[in-house]
């Protein structure tokens, strides 16, 4: 076990994105950046007469073209996701095989997953319960289950290094985050972290409809305004992001790209049925700038929750306040999740991507579809915002209870 | 590491032929098993018809109507085991606690049970792919977001820090309670409500299981289809529960005066690379989590007293980890009892690790290990000693539980006595 010193040991050097307005972090990056909103009607076939009109589907994906047949056929497309966007994460990182030949339990894996592979568990249900037990395929034990994406990753690039999977809510995925710093913390060389959902399919989408937030407008412009005094609820999506995580010593040693350094993280518990509660998100915000060494005033943008009712509104913009003072009223805060949608565990990851390319670029790109806030935040509205980013933070709420909070502070 | 260390000081089970510490301990201690025919739903026409049933009426344990239409079978068990654990630690939370206080519960297959009963309704019997959502029931999103059960257990005990659930297939419980332990250590909370359920004994899982051979199929004799190490094992028989430690950072429980019933001081896991349901004749990843447990813990391989195998009666991974223990522990591997309690519970997916822990954590209190029901004819591949049928005095400082499941995931837990009070 390495001894370690105060600062951060973790660093992201490789984004992978597949999401609704984009495959590939520079495709994603430039709709985010532009504020592109992509949601549209729900098309996916047996969706179409669902109370779930609008949502941010990923479109123009060719598994095929990224992952071998033979992991396909044994996967969802939660899992084709996570395949997919493992790869990218490491070639941004440029880390090959080469680079663990030597030590395959030097990498390991970690994912977040609420939705599990539902598209595949529907197709087999369909099989036992229309024509038989007999008809039930080899690959449902290994498909639907939420462990699915970690096994497969770690299958297909030889990670053999800790592998993990929290199911927790929408919070999960940037608890992802601290499960990788702990194994970093403990040795590891590099992980692959991250959440992919694929919530999209009719059934899965049925099991949504009692979702309290759950937007049911048909409307995509309007569908998915948080801040607003128009706010209606959330519009669910799919895709989401890996990201490659490294012992932050060696990266610069390989010279790989510090993009981004994970510099504190908490997680607590608000009971359901309390969406005003801002208690438990501001506690979780005041931990996690703790843990960084980060005054409130360093932060210089906050990626917000953003469910889009308005109680969930008023108590994050109160949470912000209550952490980080008179000062929560100024950070720029921004959802870009209003182009794409929410993507369950994933949310938070396309966030993380986001945040990490805000870093880089010094931007802040805008939310799209949301103007005339009425909460006492400056939210980046209409177009980005060029700016000195240095710290961003990113927050995270579950329909379960969960809150997380995230700091990711520019690499050296 | 920070020296912080952790203690158990509550345990809680709902498991297969008994509700209650007490009433699992004496299953096992008598060597008995709750395997039987599936009672759950009309197994007939499936290829394997036996599980490991627990009789469980939720209005026994105060759950009104409401509320056990709101808990998932999984949830109530974990809500039981988790009341079990917290009345048996003495644990009370104030303001400032309760945010010290975590919740951290795996399961493998959450709300299937659930998913697939409003399923059926929904297509009407598998009829349609453009399913009606006005045929499902009120709290089918529950059902389908794992999340729920530790929401429900934190909701339960009044914990606010992190609450998570864990979900890596057949080591979700070991991992699961391995994550809080590291937690504890890393000063992330002071308390945590640990542990696993599933109930996953429904047409679907079974059928998928059935697709795979991997369960047992031995449907005329199924109190004695459950067979680890033993020579005609012919794969897993499904089980069901929940079991719930209260791990406590062990100057905080000390200083509180609770009761210690042991610690637990290493964890590991790692992947296998190699097939999402394979496993390899060597176990070498498994026996790196198991080194890499002992060295956190300060245990010497020589000095395991017993060895908790993950032990399912299939053919591959039995043979699996009997490799894996010897390649760590060495000679001493055939001076130690390594027994499977699947053979008496089955074996629950998700939940077993925890319930496999609870069983360690009970064998520590009483210095007895308990048996591997239905041994009998040896497997020259599997040559340690599996303590057949009959459960067997011996003391018990150090303890090891191993888990092994779908995904390649290999962990490992070691727990040791209390040690002496320092100066």
């Amino acid at each position: 076990m390495k001894s370690r010193t105060a600062g951060p040991v973790a660093a992201i050097t490789g984004i992978g994105v597949v999401a609704p307005n984009g495959i590939g972090a520079e495709a994603f990056w430039k709709a985010t950046q532009a504020g592109d909103s992509v949601l549209d009607r729900v098309t996916r076939q047996g969706c179409e007469h669902l109370p779930v009109r609008v949502a941010g589907e990923v479109r123009g994906f060719d598994p095929g073209s990224l992952v071998e047949e033979r992991f396909l056929v044994q996967t969802d497309r939660f899992s084709h996701y996570a395949l997919a966007a493992a790869d990218l994460a490491l070639e941004h990182a440029r880390l090959g095989r080469a680079d663990y030949a030597d030590d395959p339990y030097a990498v390991g894996v970690v994912t977040a997953a609420g939705s599990g592979g539902g598209e595949f568990g529907q197709r087999e249900l369909q099989r036992l319960w229309g024509r038989g037990p007999r008809y039930v395929g080899p690959y449902q034990s290994i498909a639907w289950f939420y462990a699915a994406s970690t096994g497969q990753i770690s299958i297909r690039r030889g990670f053999k290094g800790p592998c993990g999977v929290v199911c927790s809510d929408e919070a999960g995925g940037l608890d992802a985050f601290a499960h990788a710093v702990r194994a970093i913390r403990q040795g590891s060389q590099a992980m692959l972290v991250g959440a992919t959902e694929a919530p999209l399919a009719p059934y899965s989408v049925v099991c949504q409809v009692g979702y309290e937030g759950l937007s049911t407008g048909d409307d995509p412009e309007r569908a998915y305004r948080p801040f607003t005094a128009k706010a209606c609820g959330f519009v669910p999506a799919e895709g989401g992001a890996m990201f490659t995580v490294e012992d932050a010593a060696e990266a610069v040693r390989r010279g790989a790209p510090v993009r981004a350094l994970l510099a504190g993280h908490c997680a607590t518990f608000t009971p359901p049925g309390r969406p005003e509660d801002s208690e438990g998100l501001a506690h979780a915000v005041r931990g996690a700038l703790r843990e960084a060494g980060c005054a409130p005033e360093e932060v210089d943008v906050v990626f917000a929750d953003a469910l889009g009712t308005p109680e969930a509104d008023a108590a994050e913009a109160a949470a912000l306040r209550e952490a980080l003072g008179a000062y929560g009223s100024k950070v720029p805060v921004t959802a870009p999740k209003t182009g794409t949608g929410r993507a369950y565990c994933a949310a938070g990851t396309l966030d993380t991507a986001a945040a990490v390319l805000a870093l880089e670029h010094g931007v802040v790109p805008p939310t799209p579809n949301v103007f005339d806030v009425c909460h006492d935040l400056d939210v980046v509205t209409g177009s980005a915002r060029v700016a000195p980013v240095r710290t961003a933070l990113v927050l995270s709420r579950g329909r379960m209870g969960s809150n997380a909070a995230l700091v990711l502070r520019k690499g050296p | 590491m920070t020296g912080r260390r952790v203690a158990v000081t509550g345990v809680g089970v709902v498991a297969p032929g008994g509700i209650g510490a007490p009433a699992f301990w004496d299953l096992l201690s008598n060597g008995r098993t709750a395997t039987r025919g599936i009672t759950l739903f009309d197994p007939d026409g499936f290829r394997s018809r036996i599980a490991a049933e627990v009789d469980f009426d939720p209005t026994e344990h105060g759950f009104t109507e409401d509320e056990a239409a709101r808990a998932d079978r999984y949830i109530q068990f974990a809500l039981v085991a988790a009341r079990e654990a917290v009345a048996d630690s003495g644990l009370e939370l104030d303001g400032e606690s309760a945010w010290r206080t975590g919740v951290s519960l795996g399961t493998a297959v959450g709300g299937t049970t659930r998913l697939e009963h409003d399923y059926v309704d929904v297509s009407q019997r598998g009829a349609w792919w453009d399913v009606d959502h006005r045929l499902s029931s009120p709290f089918l999103h529950r059902a389908f977001t794992p999340a729920t059960l530790a929401s429900a257990v934190a909701e339960q005990t009044g914990a606010r820090g992190p609450v998570q659930t864990v979900s890596t297939g057949c080591t979700s419980g070991l991992d699961a309670v391995g994550y809080a332990v590291h937690s504890i250590q890393e000063g992330r909370m002071d308390v945590c409500i640990a542990g696993a359920s599933d109930s996953p004994v429904s047409p679907i899982t079974v059928a998928c299981f059935d697709a795979i051979k991997a369960t047992s199929a031995n449907n005329e004799d199924p109190a004695h289809a459950s067979r680890p190490f033993d020579a005609d094992r012919d794969g897993f028989v499904l089980g069901e529960g929940g079991a719930v430690l209260v791990l406590e950072e062990l100057e905080r429980a000390r200083a509180r005066g609770a009761r210690i019933y042991c610690e637990i001081g290493g964890y590991a896991t790692f992947g296998n690379a190699h097939h999402m349901t394979g496993l390899t004749a060597e176990g070498l990843e498994m026996a790196r989590a198991i080194e890499t447990a002992l060295a956190q813990a300060r245990v010497d391989a020589r000095e395991i007293d017993y060895v908790n195998a993950h032990g399912s009666g299939t053919k591959q991974n039995d043979r699996h980890e009997t490799a894996a223990v010897k390649r760590v522990l060495g000679d001493h591997a055939y001076r130690t009892p390594m027994t499977s309690i699947k053979s008496m519970v089955g074996h629950s997916l998700g939940a077993i690790g925890a319930i496999e822990l609870a069983a360690c954590v009970l064998a520590m209190t009483h210095h007895v290990v308990p048996p591997t029901a239905n041994y009998e004819t040896p497997d020259p591949e599997c040559d340690l000693d599996y303590v057949p049928r009959t459960a067997r005095k011996h003391t018990l400082r150090n303890v090891l539980s191993v888990g092994s499941g779908f995904g390649g995931f290999q962990s490992a837990v070691v727990l040791t006595q209390p040690k002496e009070v320092r100066a």
